[in-house]
Protein backbone atom coordinates (compact mmCIF):
# COMPACT_ATOMS: atom_id res chain seq x y z
CA UNK A 1 0.00 0.00 0.00
CA UNK A 2 1.01 3.62 -0.04
CA UNK A 3 2.31 4.84 2.76
CA UNK A 4 0.02 7.54 3.75
CA UNK A 5 -3.51 7.35 2.09
CA UNK A 6 -6.05 9.65 3.25
CA UNK A 7 -9.29 8.86 2.58
CA UNK A 8 -12.46 11.09 2.36
CA UNK A 9 -11.53 13.32 5.12
CA UNK A 10 -13.26 15.55 7.23
CA UNK A 11 -12.19 17.57 10.48
CA UNK A 12 -14.76 20.41 11.92
CA UNK A 13 -14.22 22.90 15.44
CA UNK A 14 -17.07 23.38 17.49
CA UNK A 15 -16.64 26.79 19.15
CA UNK A 16 -18.74 26.76 21.88
CA UNK A 17 -18.96 29.66 23.37
CA UNK A 18 -20.41 30.84 19.84
CA UNK A 19 -22.60 27.75 19.58
CA UNK A 20 -20.98 26.95 16.29
CA UNK A 21 -19.45 24.29 14.46
CA UNK A 22 -17.13 25.24 11.45
CA UNK A 23 -16.24 22.62 8.79
CA UNK A 24 -12.23 23.60 8.22
CA UNK A 25 -11.80 20.75 5.48
CA UNK A 26 -13.93 18.18 3.70
CA UNK A 27 -13.34 15.28 1.27
CA UNK A 28 -9.41 15.33 1.54
CA UNK A 29 -8.00 12.53 -0.60
CA UNK A 30 -4.37 12.17 -0.95
CA UNK A 31 -2.23 9.15 -1.22
CA UNK A 32 1.46 9.56 -0.55
CA UNK A 33 4.12 6.67 -1.69
CA UNK A 34 6.93 5.94 0.31
CA UNK A 35 9.75 8.05 -0.72
CA UNK A 36 7.67 10.85 -1.93
CA UNK A 37 7.24 14.44 -1.34
CA UNK A 38 4.08 16.43 -1.41
CA UNK A 39 3.53 19.46 -1.29
CA UNK A 40 -0.03 21.11 -0.23
CA UNK A 41 -0.21 25.30 -1.15
CA UNK A 42 -3.35 27.13 -0.53
CA UNK A 43 -4.32 30.55 0.98
CA UNK A 44 -4.19 31.43 4.31
CA UNK A 45 -7.13 29.52 6.30
CA UNK A 46 -7.75 26.83 3.30
CA UNK A 47 -6.93 23.92 5.82
CA UNK A 48 -3.50 23.22 4.90
CA UNK A 49 -2.57 22.73 8.43
CA UNK A 50 -5.31 21.27 9.56
CA UNK A 51 -4.43 18.33 7.32
CA UNK A 52 -1.48 17.90 8.67
CA UNK A 53 -1.76 18.41 12.16
CA UNK A 54 -4.95 15.72 12.11
CA UNK A 55 -2.56 13.33 10.43
CA UNK A 56 -0.28 13.98 13.88
CA UNK A 57 -3.43 13.82 16.21
CA UNK A 58 -3.18 17.34 17.49
CA UNK A 59 -6.57 17.27 15.91
CA UNK A 60 -8.88 14.84 16.70
CA UNK A 61 -10.14 13.63 13.39
CA UNK A 62 -13.58 13.51 12.78
CA UNK A 63 -14.34 11.41 8.99
CA UNK A 64 -12.35 9.85 7.29
CA UNK A 65 -9.64 7.74 7.34
CA UNK A 66 -6.14 8.30 7.23
CA UNK A 67 -4.14 4.83 6.15
CA UNK A 68 -0.29 4.83 7.24
CA UNK A 69 1.66 2.40 6.88
CA UNK A 70 3.42 1.75 9.93
CA UNK A 71 6.70 -0.10 10.36
CA UNK A 72 5.69 -1.32 13.67
CA UNK A 73 1.98 -1.79 13.42
CA UNK A 74 1.64 -2.10 9.93
CA UNK A 75 -1.30 -0.77 8.19
CA UNK A 76 -3.13 1.08 10.38
CA UNK A 77 -5.85 4.41 10.67
CA UNK A 78 -4.14 7.29 12.41
CA UNK A 79 -7.95 8.64 12.76
CA UNK A 80 -8.44 5.28 15.15
CA UNK A 81 -5.25 4.45 16.82
CA UNK A 82 -5.05 4.78 20.93
CA UNK A 83 -3.09 7.68 22.29
CA UNK A 84 -0.31 5.58 23.45
CA UNK A 85 0.19 4.14 19.70
CA UNK A 86 0.22 7.55 18.29
CA UNK A 87 2.53 8.89 20.97
CA UNK A 88 4.81 5.27 19.85
CA UNK A 89 4.94 6.54 16.14
CA UNK A 90 5.80 9.97 16.86
CA UNK A 91 8.24 9.03 18.21
CA UNK A 92 10.09 6.58 16.02
CA UNK A 93 8.25 6.65 12.78
CA UNK A 94 6.16 10.36 12.05
CA UNK A 95 7.95 13.83 12.56
CA UNK A 96 6.43 16.88 12.83
CA UNK A 97 8.20 20.21 12.05
CA UNK A 98 6.33 23.25 13.36
CA UNK A 99 7.33 26.84 12.14
CA UNK A 100 7.16 27.81 15.97
CA UNK A 101 9.84 26.74 18.35
CA UNK A 102 8.53 24.91 21.79
CA UNK A 103 10.58 23.32 24.18
CA UNK A 104 11.68 23.48 27.27
CA UNK A 105 13.04 26.61 28.59
CA UNK A 106 16.96 26.71 29.48
CA UNK A 107 17.57 24.17 27.61
CA UNK A 108 20.90 24.16 25.46
CA UNK A 109 20.37 23.89 21.30
CA UNK A 110 22.67 21.28 21.75
CA UNK A 111 21.06 19.32 24.85
CA UNK A 112 17.44 19.59 22.96
CA UNK A 113 18.79 17.72 19.68
CA UNK A 114 20.65 15.45 22.20
CA UNK A 115 17.22 14.59 24.15
CA UNK A 116 15.46 14.26 21.33
CA UNK A 117 17.70 10.95 21.18
CA UNK A 118 17.83 10.21 24.34
CA UNK A 119 13.75 9.90 24.08
CA UNK A 120 14.15 7.11 21.82
CA UNK A 121 16.92 5.24 23.64
CA UNK A 122 20.05 5.74 22.44
CA UNK A 123 23.16 5.74 24.57
CA UNK A 124 24.11 9.02 25.97
CA UNK A 125 27.88 8.66 23.81
CA UNK A 126 25.76 8.09 20.53
CA UNK A 127 23.29 10.99 21.13
CA UNK A 128 25.55 13.41 21.51
CA UNK A 129 27.79 12.45 18.22
CA UNK A 130 24.75 12.49 16.08
CA UNK A 131 23.38 15.67 17.41
CA UNK A 132 26.49 17.31 16.76
CA UNK A 133 26.35 15.52 13.10
CA UNK A 134 22.62 16.76 12.75
CA UNK A 135 23.73 20.21 14.11
CA UNK A 136 26.59 20.54 11.99
CA UNK A 137 24.43 19.14 9.01
CA UNK A 138 22.12 21.77 9.09
CA UNK A 139 24.26 24.29 9.49
CA UNK A 140 24.12 26.17 12.43
CA UNK A 141 27.08 28.02 13.81
CA UNK A 142 29.07 25.94 16.50
CA UNK A 143 29.09 29.09 18.68
CA UNK A 144 25.54 28.61 19.10
CA UNK A 145 25.60 24.89 20.36
CA UNK A 146 25.26 25.98 24.06
CA UNK A 147 23.14 28.60 24.14
CA UNK A 148 19.60 28.77 24.59
CA UNK A 149 16.99 28.97 21.51
CA UNK A 150 14.98 32.02 22.58
CA UNK A 151 17.80 33.91 21.61
CA UNK A 152 18.01 32.80 17.73
CA UNK A 153 16.54 34.41 14.54
CA UNK A 154 13.34 32.88 12.75
CA UNK A 155 16.04 30.93 10.93
CA UNK A 156 18.52 29.32 13.35
CA UNK A 157 14.95 28.25 15.57
CA UNK A 158 13.67 26.84 12.48
CA UNK A 159 16.54 24.43 11.45
CA UNK A 160 17.01 23.66 15.02
CA UNK A 161 13.37 22.64 15.08
CA UNK A 162 14.21 20.38 11.52
CA UNK A 163 17.41 19.17 13.19
CA UNK A 164 14.77 17.95 16.73
CA UNK A 165 12.88 16.62 13.85
CA UNK A 166 15.06 14.50 11.36
CA UNK A 167 17.60 13.59 14.07
CA UNK A 168 14.91 10.84 14.95
CA UNK A 169 15.10 9.38 11.11
CA UNK A 170 11.41 9.46 10.93
CA UNK A 171 9.86 7.74 8.19
CA UNK A 172 7.04 10.29 7.44
CA UNK A 173 7.99 14.26 7.68
CA UNK A 174 5.10 16.70 7.94
CA UNK A 175 6.74 20.11 7.24
CA UNK A 176 4.08 22.75 8.65
CA UNK A 177 5.29 25.81 6.61
CA UNK A 178 9.12 24.98 7.05
CA UNK A 179 9.70 28.99 4.76
CA UNK A 180 7.42 31.06 6.14
CA UNK A 181 8.65 34.45 7.60
CA UNK A 182 12.42 33.02 6.41
CA UNK A 183 14.22 35.72 3.77
CA UNK A 184 15.63 34.58 0.64
CA UNK A 185 18.86 33.23 1.69
CA UNK A 186 16.96 30.91 4.45
CA UNK A 187 14.80 30.26 2.74
CA UNK A 188 17.30 28.58 0.06
CA UNK A 189 19.25 26.91 3.40
CA UNK A 190 15.88 24.82 4.08
CA UNK A 191 15.20 23.83 0.47
CA UNK A 192 18.71 22.19 0.47
CA UNK A 193 18.25 20.49 3.50
CA UNK A 194 14.50 19.10 1.96
CA UNK A 195 16.47 17.84 -0.71
CA UNK A 196 19.12 16.20 1.40
CA UNK A 197 15.83 14.44 3.15
CA UNK A 198 14.27 13.42 0.11
CA UNK A 199 18.01 12.07 -1.41
CA UNK A 200 17.82 9.66 2.10
CA UNK A 201 14.11 8.83 1.62
CA UNK A 202 12.37 10.22 3.81
CA UNK A 203 9.16 10.48 3.00
CA UNK A 204 7.62 14.29 2.93
CA UNK A 205 4.75 16.13 3.26
CA UNK A 206 5.17 19.90 3.35
CA UNK A 207 2.94 22.92 3.78
CA UNK A 208 4.17 26.27 1.49
CA UNK A 209 2.95 29.38 1.05
CA UNK A 210 5.32 29.99 -1.68
CA UNK A 211 4.93 27.60 -4.82
CA UNK A 212 8.14 28.98 -6.54
CA UNK A 213 10.05 27.55 -3.56
CA UNK A 214 9.36 24.16 -4.19
CA UNK A 215 9.58 23.64 -7.79
CA UNK A 216 11.74 20.76 -8.78
CA UNK A 217 11.69 19.44 -5.63
CA UNK A 218 8.13 17.78 -5.26
CA UNK A 219 6.43 15.06 -6.31
CA UNK A 220 3.06 16.32 -6.48
CA UNK A 221 1.68 19.27 -5.46
CA UNK A 222 -1.88 19.66 -4.04
CA UNK A 223 -3.59 22.68 -4.01
CA UNK A 224 -6.37 23.44 -1.60
CA UNK A 225 -8.94 25.74 -3.34
CA UNK A 226 -12.11 25.26 -3.33
CA UNK A 227 -11.62 23.33 0.20
CA UNK A 228 -10.68 20.11 -1.55
CA UNK A 229 -7.18 19.02 -3.11
CA UNK A 230 -6.77 18.84 -6.92
CA UNK A 231 -4.13 16.23 -7.57
CA UNK A 232 -1.66 17.57 -10.87
CA UNK A 233 0.64 14.86 -11.45
CA UNK A 234 3.36 16.22 -12.38
CA UNK A 235 5.20 19.90 -10.59
CA UNK A 236 3.59 22.94 -11.77
CA UNK A 237 3.48 26.18 -11.70
CA UNK A 238 1.38 27.66 -9.15
CA UNK A 239 -1.31 29.71 -11.07
CA UNK A 240 -3.67 32.32 -8.30
CA UNK B 1 1.06 -2.85 20.46
CA UNK B 2 0.57 -4.65 23.91
CA UNK B 3 1.00 -2.76 26.99
CA UNK B 4 -0.08 -2.93 30.27
CA UNK B 5 -0.68 0.05 32.44
CA UNK B 6 1.60 0.73 35.43
CA UNK B 7 -1.41 2.17 37.07
CA UNK B 8 -5.15 1.67 36.46
CA UNK B 9 -7.95 3.76 38.32
CA UNK B 10 -11.28 2.91 38.22
CA UNK B 11 -14.43 4.87 39.40
CA UNK B 12 -12.82 6.82 42.12
CA UNK B 13 -15.12 8.53 43.99
CA UNK B 14 -14.21 11.04 47.33
CA UNK B 15 -17.20 13.03 48.94
CA UNK B 16 -17.48 14.65 52.11
CA UNK B 17 -20.31 14.55 54.13
CA UNK B 18 -23.06 11.61 54.15
CA UNK B 19 -25.36 12.63 51.28
CA UNK B 20 -29.01 12.77 51.22
CA UNK B 21 -32.04 11.71 49.14
CA UNK B 22 -31.49 14.37 46.45
CA UNK B 23 -27.46 13.47 45.76
CA UNK B 24 -26.74 9.85 46.89
CA UNK B 25 -27.07 8.84 42.93
CA UNK B 26 -24.71 9.82 40.58
CA UNK B 27 -26.77 9.69 37.32
CA UNK B 28 -29.71 12.21 39.10
CA UNK B 29 -27.90 14.30 41.57
CA UNK B 30 -28.08 17.93 40.89
CA UNK B 31 -25.30 19.86 42.21
CA UNK B 32 -24.06 23.30 42.39
CA UNK B 33 -20.59 22.53 41.31
CA UNK B 34 -19.52 19.65 43.12
CA UNK B 35 -21.60 20.67 46.16
CA UNK B 36 -25.57 19.19 47.33
CA UNK B 37 -27.04 22.13 48.60
CA UNK B 38 -29.59 20.16 50.72
CA UNK B 39 -27.33 18.25 52.67
CA UNK B 40 -23.95 20.06 51.94
CA UNK B 41 -22.17 17.58 50.74
CA UNK B 42 -19.07 17.76 48.85
CA UNK B 43 -18.37 15.78 45.95
CA UNK B 44 -14.59 15.87 45.53
CA UNK B 45 -14.11 13.21 43.04
CA UNK B 46 -16.68 11.56 40.98
CA UNK B 47 -16.16 8.90 38.90
CA UNK B 48 -12.91 9.09 38.38
CA UNK B 49 -11.08 6.58 36.14
CA UNK B 50 -7.79 6.33 34.15
CA UNK B 51 -4.41 4.16 33.15
CA UNK B 52 -0.75 5.29 33.51
CA UNK B 53 1.64 3.70 31.40
CA UNK B 54 5.21 2.46 31.79
CA UNK B 55 7.23 5.91 31.77
CA UNK B 56 4.85 8.49 30.79
CA UNK B 57 3.92 11.46 32.27
CA UNK B 58 0.09 11.94 32.65
CA UNK B 59 -0.83 15.37 33.34
CA UNK B 60 -4.24 16.51 35.42
CA UNK B 61 -5.66 19.99 34.55
CA UNK B 62 -8.45 21.73 36.14
CA UNK B 63 -9.09 25.10 38.36
CA UNK B 64 -8.71 25.36 42.00
CA UNK B 65 -11.12 23.06 43.95
CA UNK B 66 -11.66 20.71 40.83
CA UNK B 67 -10.74 17.63 42.78
CA UNK B 68 -7.13 17.16 41.27
CA UNK B 69 -5.36 17.30 44.76
CA UNK B 70 -8.05 14.95 46.35
CA UNK B 71 -7.50 12.89 43.56
CA UNK B 72 -3.75 12.49 44.46
CA UNK B 73 -4.47 12.58 48.39
CA UNK B 74 -6.75 9.27 48.04
CA UNK B 75 -3.83 7.53 44.99
CA UNK B 76 -1.79 8.21 47.53
CA UNK B 77 -3.54 6.76 50.59
CA UNK B 78 -3.53 10.02 52.61
CA UNK B 79 -6.93 10.51 52.54
CA UNK B 80 -9.94 7.32 52.27
CA UNK B 81 -11.58 6.42 49.13
CA UNK B 82 -15.24 6.93 49.44
CA UNK B 83 -15.27 4.22 46.92
CA UNK B 84 -13.09 2.70 43.58
CA UNK B 85 -10.67 0.62 42.45
CA UNK B 86 -6.79 1.28 41.67
CA UNK B 87 -4.64 -1.71 40.61
CA UNK B 88 -0.92 -1.68 40.30
CA UNK B 89 0.57 -3.74 38.23
CA UNK B 90 3.87 -5.48 39.73
CA UNK B 91 4.10 -9.10 40.98
CA UNK B 92 3.37 -8.47 44.70
CA UNK B 93 -0.02 -6.50 43.75
CA UNK B 94 -1.26 -7.61 40.41
CA UNK B 95 -5.25 -7.63 40.33
CA UNK B 96 -5.78 -6.45 43.97
CA UNK B 97 -7.53 -3.34 44.75
CA UNK B 98 -4.74 -1.64 46.51
CA UNK B 99 -7.75 0.75 47.97
CA UNK B 100 -9.28 -2.22 49.91
CA UNK B 101 -5.60 -3.42 51.38
CA UNK B 102 -4.83 -3.47 54.84
CA UNK B 103 -3.19 -0.07 57.02
CA UNK B 104 -0.04 -2.25 56.74
CA UNK B 105 0.07 -3.10 53.28
CA UNK B 106 -0.69 0.38 52.32
CA UNK B 107 2.10 1.75 54.15
CA UNK B 108 4.17 -0.59 52.28
CA UNK B 109 3.21 0.42 48.63
CA UNK B 110 3.99 4.17 49.85
CA UNK B 111 7.36 2.90 50.44
CA UNK B 112 7.88 1.11 47.84
CA UNK B 113 6.22 1.83 44.80
CA UNK B 114 5.22 5.12 45.19
CA UNK B 115 6.81 8.53 45.89
CA UNK B 116 4.60 11.77 46.36
CA UNK B 117 5.95 15.52 45.72
CA UNK B 118 3.38 17.49 47.34
CA UNK B 119 2.73 21.51 46.48
CA UNK B 120 4.11 22.80 50.04
CA UNK B 121 6.93 21.24 51.15
CA UNK B 122 6.39 21.19 54.54
CA UNK B 123 3.88 18.15 53.82
CA UNK B 124 6.35 16.10 52.16
CA UNK B 125 9.71 17.37 54.84
CA UNK B 126 10.36 17.22 58.28
CA UNK B 127 11.54 20.66 58.15
CA UNK B 128 13.23 19.91 61.91
CA UNK B 129 15.46 17.38 60.31
CA UNK B 130 18.46 17.62 57.87
CA UNK B 131 18.40 17.28 53.84
CA UNK B 132 20.16 14.07 54.51
CA UNK B 133 17.90 12.44 57.26
CA UNK B 134 15.11 13.56 55.54
CA UNK B 135 16.35 10.99 52.81
CA UNK B 136 17.64 8.56 55.53
CA UNK B 137 14.21 8.30 56.91
CA UNK B 138 12.14 7.06 53.51
CA UNK B 139 15.20 5.12 53.11
CA UNK B 140 14.88 3.21 56.10
CA UNK B 141 11.19 3.47 55.60
CA UNK B 142 11.80 1.27 52.28
CA UNK B 143 14.09 -1.48 54.26
CA UNK B 144 17.29 -0.07 54.26
CA UNK B 145 19.60 -0.36 57.07
CA UNK B 146 23.19 -0.09 55.98
CA UNK B 147 23.81 3.70 57.34
CA UNK B 148 26.90 4.46 54.81
CA UNK B 149 25.41 3.08 52.07
CA UNK B 150 22.18 5.17 52.98
CA UNK B 151 24.55 8.06 52.98
CA UNK B 152 26.36 7.74 49.93
CA UNK B 153 22.28 7.33 48.32
CA UNK B 154 21.49 10.46 49.88
CA UNK B 155 24.40 12.35 48.50
CA UNK B 156 23.88 10.84 45.18
CA UNK B 157 20.64 12.21 45.30
CA UNK B 158 20.90 15.47 46.51
CA UNK B 159 23.74 16.18 43.86
CA UNK B 160 21.18 14.88 41.08
CA UNK B 161 18.46 17.33 42.37
CA UNK B 162 21.47 20.39 42.58
CA UNK B 163 21.43 20.99 46.09
CA UNK B 164 24.91 21.25 47.33
CA UNK B 165 26.39 18.86 49.33
CA UNK B 166 27.86 21.32 51.81
CA UNK B 167 24.37 22.00 52.78
CA UNK B 168 23.66 18.47 53.15
CA UNK B 169 22.89 18.38 56.78
CA UNK B 170 21.50 21.66 56.69
CA UNK B 171 17.53 21.62 57.57
CA UNK B 172 15.45 21.88 54.83
CA UNK B 173 13.64 25.07 56.83
CA UNK B 174 16.49 27.09 55.80
CA UNK B 175 16.38 26.85 52.15
CA UNK B 176 13.92 28.57 49.75
CA UNK B 177 10.79 27.56 48.24
CA UNK B 178 12.80 25.97 45.23
CA UNK B 179 15.66 24.05 47.07
CA UNK B 180 12.62 23.04 49.29
CA UNK B 181 11.05 21.30 46.50
CA UNK B 182 14.40 19.75 45.30
CA UNK B 183 14.99 18.01 48.70
CA UNK B 184 11.51 16.67 48.42
CA UNK B 185 11.92 15.69 44.82
CA UNK B 186 15.40 13.51 45.86
CA UNK B 187 13.01 12.16 48.79
CA UNK B 188 10.73 11.03 46.63
CA UNK B 189 12.99 9.22 44.30
CA UNK B 190 15.17 7.75 46.87
CA UNK B 191 12.97 4.46 47.41
CA UNK B 192 13.66 3.99 43.45
CA UNK B 193 9.90 4.49 42.99
CA UNK B 194 8.26 3.28 39.97
CA UNK B 195 5.23 5.67 40.48
CA UNK B 196 5.85 9.21 41.10
CA UNK B 197 3.20 11.65 42.17
CA UNK B 198 3.82 15.40 41.60
CA UNK B 199 1.41 18.14 42.78
CA UNK B 200 1.56 21.38 41.75
CA UNK B 201 5.42 21.17 42.22
CA UNK B 202 5.91 24.55 40.37
CA UNK B 203 3.50 26.51 41.70
CA UNK B 204 4.99 29.60 43.82
CA UNK B 205 8.25 29.42 42.28
CA UNK B 206 10.13 32.26 40.06
CA UNK B 207 10.48 31.03 36.67
CA UNK B 208 14.43 30.63 36.88
CA UNK B 209 13.87 28.13 39.26
CA UNK B 210 10.95 26.07 37.79
CA UNK B 211 13.06 25.83 34.71
CA UNK B 212 15.30 23.80 36.90
CA UNK B 213 12.51 21.45 38.69
CA UNK B 214 10.64 20.84 34.77
CA UNK B 215 14.29 20.09 33.43
CA UNK B 216 14.79 17.69 36.39
CA UNK B 217 11.16 16.05 36.03
CA UNK B 218 11.91 15.54 32.02
CA UNK B 219 15.97 13.55 33.22
CA UNK B 220 13.82 11.40 36.18
CA UNK B 221 11.20 10.51 33.06
CA UNK B 222 14.07 9.68 30.64
CA UNK B 223 16.82 8.12 32.22
CA UNK B 224 14.73 6.56 35.15
CA UNK B 225 12.03 5.78 33.37
CA UNK B 226 9.41 6.69 36.21
CA UNK B 227 5.64 6.85 35.11
CA UNK B 228 4.21 10.35 36.78
CA UNK B 229 1.22 11.69 37.54
CA UNK B 230 1.83 15.57 37.02
CA UNK B 231 -1.17 17.84 38.86
CA UNK B 232 -1.04 21.03 37.95
CA UNK B 233 -3.21 24.28 36.61
CA UNK B 234 -0.18 25.50 34.75
CA UNK B 235 -1.09 24.60 31.09
CA UNK B 236 2.42 25.59 30.22
CA UNK B 237 4.16 23.44 32.55
CA UNK B 238 1.59 20.72 31.39
CA UNK B 239 2.32 21.47 27.75
CA UNK B 240 6.03 20.80 28.86
CA UNK B 241 5.85 17.74 30.72
CA UNK B 242 3.17 15.61 29.86
CA UNK B 243 2.27 12.60 27.31
CA UNK B 244 -1.32 12.63 27.87
CA UNK B 245 -3.51 14.92 29.61
CA UNK B 246 -6.64 14.79 31.76
CA UNK B 247 -9.05 17.86 32.60
CA UNK B 248 -10.64 17.69 35.40
CA UNK B 249 -14.04 19.61 36.32
CA UNK B 250 -16.02 19.59 39.39
CA UNK B 251 -14.64 16.22 40.51
CA UNK B 252 -15.18 14.92 36.94
CA UNK B 253 -13.01 14.04 33.42
CA UNK B 254 -14.24 15.86 31.38
CA UNK B 255 -12.03 15.24 28.76
CA UNK B 256 -8.69 13.62 27.95
CA UNK B 257 -6.19 13.06 24.88
CA UNK B 258 -2.52 13.85 24.01
CA UNK B 259 -2.01 16.86 25.64
CA UNK B 260 -1.14 19.23 22.65
CA UNK B 261 -4.32 17.59 21.38
CA UNK B 262 -6.52 18.83 23.96
CA UNK B 263 -4.76 22.05 24.25
CA UNK B 264 -5.12 22.97 20.33
CA UNK B 265 -8.46 21.24 19.58
CA UNK B 266 -10.18 21.15 23.27
CA UNK B 267 -13.72 19.57 22.76
CA UNK B 268 -15.56 19.86 25.45
CA UNK B 269 -16.97 24.07 26.72
CA UNK B 270 -14.51 24.08 29.83
CA UNK B 271 -11.71 22.86 28.19
CA UNK B 272 -11.85 25.68 25.49
CA UNK B 273 -12.51 28.34 28.28
CA UNK B 274 -9.19 26.93 29.95
CA UNK B 275 -7.14 27.25 27.00
CA UNK B 276 -8.34 30.51 25.33
CA UNK B 277 -7.37 31.61 29.10
CA UNK B 278 -3.80 30.65 28.32
CA UNK B 279 -1.31 33.35 28.27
Amino acid sequence: MAMLEIVDFGKRFTIHHLGKTMNAIQSINLSLEAGEFIGIVGKSGSGKSTILKSIYRTYLPDEGKIMYDSERFGEIDLAQVSERQMLYLRKYEIGYVSQFLSVMPRTTCRQLVTNALLEMGESEAVAFEEAEKALAHFELDPKLWDSYPNTFSGGEKLRLNIAMATVKKPRLLLLDEPTASLDQQSKIKVREIIEKLKNQGTTLVGIFHDIEFMDGLCDKVYDMQKRQLTTTKEVVSYES
Amino acid sequence: MHEEPILQVRNLQKQFGTGCVECRQMETRKLVKNFCKSCGTVYACQNISFDLYPGEILGIVGESGSGKSTMMQCLYFDSEVSSGEAYINTPELVSNNVFEMSAQQKRSIRNHVYGMVYQNPVQGLKMNFSSVGNIAEKLIAAGNRNVGQMEETSKKLLENVHIPLHRMKEEPRNFSGGMQQRVQIAKALSNNPPILFLDEVTTGLDLSVQANVLDLIKVIQRDLGISMIVVSHDLAVIRMLADRTVVLLNGKIIEEGLTDQVLEDPQHEYTQQLVYSLL
